[in-house]
């Protein structure tokens, strides 16, 4: 065997008392494809942010083409020819795609723009990317934007590239196109790493996958001599078993109709478009798209969080037979009716919790006022927090730490635990199991489900299309503010939900797949 | 690729972030870090004027703490400077960056000022001194309120606005001086009634300044309660955490943004009227004499912990008082008492660096190949 592209021996990385990276070895073979797995606070991402001279390790050793190599900077990392395609893409907007990929290079005192295009079209002709060098940034997609940076990384001559997460922002189907494009990449003779958390990815596109568990390397293995079952169990320490329970809806009824709203945001953009749907109890509503076209603004519409557009309404069936408008009530009234929102944004704490308050000041974020005069009562939210803590076996070293020292897992289970707690007749999440590991991503979709048993309409924002056709009743799907359509979780297909994702309506969608 | 441009060595120094520490460690980390400051404040008065550092030292300690008055004139001075620090904790707390309570003191020393002399003669002193610090309140209050309620309303910057109105503060200031000008020609109010002693806060616990010291403390106390358990302090830290939060929480964060500027201004205000009414019965635009930032630092550096915030007033007011005798003890300048105070508290913020990292140095690898 030729020597690997890339090798780590004994790389253990401390975050104070926190070991991120614990004794890991790896070795990254040339021209192979090699998958990096592990949860959620595994370590992945701190692994290879020491291969792209972000962190420098605590002990350990890194050899690239069988040196040994001192890693002190990106810029380091970059002349070893190691190429890292962050989650978050680093461009600038203004600029066109050509413009953004030379950025940052010496070149000489005249600037050829083409040669530069002549460069880039070689490349993305030789691997197939599909890229129009004279783009400006802001008219791409987000799978465009992801393309410049992987062309960015290869015309600065990188072999070895590190993708963390890529397909997380990406549709079925251009997940597909970004396979393809990888796959020529290895043809190429190119070594890449990517890290991810989705199982049948990595079956579909690695030659072999190295899992990694708490922040420990747990082995490697050849993807095809292995299952998904056997990466869990490497991946959780323990068999578990992947189903979710789905019941018959019982006794639906209509809880919330939203007719024609439109919401647009601060610099105009429409957001939501003419949005119309029905809600009903005893059932768990999904809704699909990419991140970004208008589920945050559709669940804080119905929670009286956005001003809407006049000319819409969003109506709701009360139990009791009353039909109330929502659009003319205040947050507070909405949240009275027992209609509750948990939304579990980007930066999980942003909105919802306070992260440098401890677990018992989050629990009576919105009941604190209900009881007592002047000061503030403690016991009952103490009382609450104690519960979930146990319930849903959250690890704290007890409930007076900031959440924000939390893991995000466990910082999730206590705002969707204190939303539940309040027994609400509509409950809205958003993301609910984002960032969790697979035991609390089941703990949280047992949770709905006992809600959805119990007459409670669900509305749930998920990014897993799988997990949403496994757990979801009715799937709705957005694409730019648009509802594209709604469809039977039992009968649909990815294929279809990946079409209506990308804008093609629901009738559309059938006719193509 | 140039391979050769990256070499097999380890860095020199690392910064390496620290896990939980314990308050012993914690504490002596503060403590060598006094230390050395106090070496080289040393230094610093040997290199310059030549002196013995442990005469000049003793000379501060006499400075601060020498006499039963210079005790006194030091507690007074801790006390001032605490009341404005316990006055910008809501308004930190809620992360709004109030830099004007210089202006919110000086007006409510105008106020006192005002009352002591139009009314000096009018009220009965009692009532006369229940007014002073009716009045002083709501005039800070008044300079805490204008800028909150542009920052609720239009999102307008709290720093710039709340430094700016410390200048109209002083223009005001300045001002009245002109008008209340006392021996005429003098550009000075002089010693405010000081025949007849009315607005002058009563000898309470024996000295002049007691009754300075009990309000300070109570008022301390009553924004510590207020800020831990109350439903208010609470809604003013969600504010400040994540407006986002609040905001979903159905928290009025425009009226808790204006409500708290208004307890932090009316504090402020509060401290003018005991400088004035309390301490030196006089006004001038030197009369906040810088606390309104020097109280910045002191309610940072204790994390709002009001003992913290008395200790370290305390520290800080000794340094200042000890400054001035050796000033004049060794022919020094006035501003030495600055430079050192500024030693001092760069190794104090300092240590805070290392309760959080440790550097760990190159060490030799025996096995690289």
């Amino acid at each position: 065997m030729s020597t690997p592209a890339i090798e780590l021996k004994n790389v253990t990385k401390r975050f104070g008392s926190v070991i991120a990276n614990d004794n890991v070895n790896l070795t990254l073979e040339q021209g192979e494809i090699l998958s990096i797995l592990g949860e959620n606070g595994s370590g992945k991402t701190t692994l290879m942010n020491m291969l792209s001279g972000i962190y420098y390790p605590d002990e350990g050793q890194i050899f690239v083409g069988g040196r040994e190599v001192s890693i002190q900077s990106p810029k380091d990392s970059f002349e070893l020819g190691i190429g890292m395609i962050h989650q978050h893409f680093k461009l600038i907007d203004v600029l066109s795609a050509a413009e953004n990929i030379i950025l940052g290079l010496q070149g000489e005192e005249i600037l050829k723009m083409q040669e530069v295009y002549a460069k880039i079209n070689e490349l993305t002709a030789k691997y197939g990317f599909d890229l129009d060098p004279k783009e400006k940034i802001y008219n791409m997609s987000v799978s465009q934007k992801q393309t410049v940076e992987i062309v960015k990384v290869l015309y600065r001559g990188a072999d070895m590239l590190i993708l963390d997460e890529p397909t997380a922002v990406l549709t079925p189907q251009e997940i597909q196109k970004l396979f393809t494009v990888l796959r020529n990449m290895r043809q190429a003779g190119k070594s890449i790493i990517i890290i991810t958390h989705k199982l049948n990815e990595v079956m579909e596109l690695s030659d072999r996958v190295a899992v990694l568990r708490k922040g420990r390397y747990i082995g490697c293995v050849e993807t095809a001599k292995t299952s998904i079952s056997e990466l869990t169990e490497m991946m959780v320490g323990e068999k578990i078993s992947l189903d979710i329970h789905r019941s018959q809806p019982q006794d639906a009824h209509k809880r919330i109709e939203m007719r024609g709203i439109t919401v647009r945001n601060k610099e105009g953009v429409r957001m939501l478009n003419k949005a119309s749907f029905v809600a009903n109890s005893g059932e768990i509503l999904g809704i699909a798209g990419v991140a970004g076209s208008g589920q945050k603004e559709l669940l804080e519409a119905i929670a009286g969080l956005q001003e809407t557009e006049t000319g819409g309404e969003i109506l709701y069936y009360a139990p009791t037979g009353e039909t109330l408008k929502l659009t003319e009530m205040t947050a507070e009234n909405i949240r009275n009716l027992g209609i509750h929102l948990s939304f579990v944004p980007e930066d999980r704490l942003g909105m919802g919790l306070v992260g440098s308050m401890d677990l018992t000041d989050n629990m009576m974020i919105r009941s604190y006022r209900e009881t007592g005069h002047f000061f503030a009562h403690r016991k009952a939210p103490r009382e609450l927090a104690e519960q979930i803590v146990e319930k849903l076996d959250v690890v704290t070293p007890g409930v007076d730490t900031p959440i924000s020292h939390l893991s995000g897992g466990n910082v999730q289970k206590m705002l969707v635990g204190r939303e539940i707690a309040a027994q609400p007749i509509v409950l809205m999440v958003a993301y609910p199991v984002r960032g969790l590991d697979i035991n609390s991503s089941y703990t949280i979709y047992n949770l709905l489900n006992e809600q959805k048993e119990k007459g409670v309409a669900v509305i749930c924002v998920g990014e897993d299309i799988d997990v949403l056709l496994a757990l979801c009743d009715r799937i709705m799907v957005m694409s730019g503010g648009n509802i594209t359509g709604v469809v039977d979780a039992k009968s649909t297909t990815k294929e279809e939900i990946g079409l209506m994702m990308t804008g093609a309506t629901k009738e559309k969608a059938d006719h193509e797949s | 690729m140039n391979h050769n441009t990256v070499t097999n060595k380890e860095p020199l120094i690392r910064m390496v972030k620290r896990g939980h520490i314990g308050k012993k460690r914690a504490w002596t980390i503060r403590g060598i870090a006094m230390l050395i400051s106090l070496m080289v404040c040393a230094l610093v008065i040997v290199g310059i004027t030549g002196q013995n550092p442990l005469q000049v030292y003793a000379g501060i300690i006499d400075g601060a703490v020498g006499s039963n008055r210079r005790i006194w004139v030091t507690i007074r001075e801790t006390f001032a400077l605490l009341i404005v620090a316990v006055g910008l904790v809501p308004a930190f707390q809620m992360h709004f960056w109030n830099i004007g309570a210089e202006g919110q003191i000086l007006m409510g020393g105008v106020a006192s000022a005002a009352m002591m002399i139009y009314l000096g003669d009018a009220l009965p002193n009692w009532l006369l001194i229940v007014l002073i610090l009716v009045v002083s309140s709501l005039a800070g209050l008044l300079w805490g309120l204008l800028p909150a309620l542009f920052k609720a309303h239009m999102n307008t910057n709290e720093t710039l606005f709340t430094l700016m109105l410390n200048y109209v503060a002083m223009q005001i200031t300045t001002f009245a001086i002109v008008f209340w000008e006392n021996p005429a020609g003098s550009n000075t109010v002089g010693i405010i009634n000081s025949a007849t002693q009315k607005g002058w806060f009563p000898r309470v616990l024996g000295s002049n300044y007691g009754l300075n010291v009990l309000l300070v403390l109570a008022i301390t106390a009553a924004v510590s309660i207020y800020m831990k358990y109350s439903k208010q302090g609470y809604e003013i830290k969600v504010v400040g955490e994540s407006q986002n939060t609040a905001r979903y929480a159905a928290i009025n964060v425009k009226w808790v943004i204006v409500r708290t500027m208004m307890i932090s201004g009316a504090i402020c205000g509060l401290a003018g009227a005991i400088i004035v009414s309390g301490a030196s019965h006089t006004i001038s635009t030197s009369t906040a004499g810088g606390r309104g930032f020097t109280a910045i630092i002191v309610a940072w550096m204790s994390k709002f912990n009001p003992i913290a915030m008395l200790a370290i007033s305390g520290f800080l007011v000794f340094m200042q008082q000890g400054s001035i005798q050796i000033a004049s003890q060794f022919g020094l300048n006035e501003n030495a008492s600055d430079i050192i105070t500024g030693i001092l508290l760069f190794f104090m913020i300092g240590s805070e660096f290392f309760l959080k990292y440790r550097l760990e140095f190159k060490h030799r690898k025996e096995n690289a190949k």
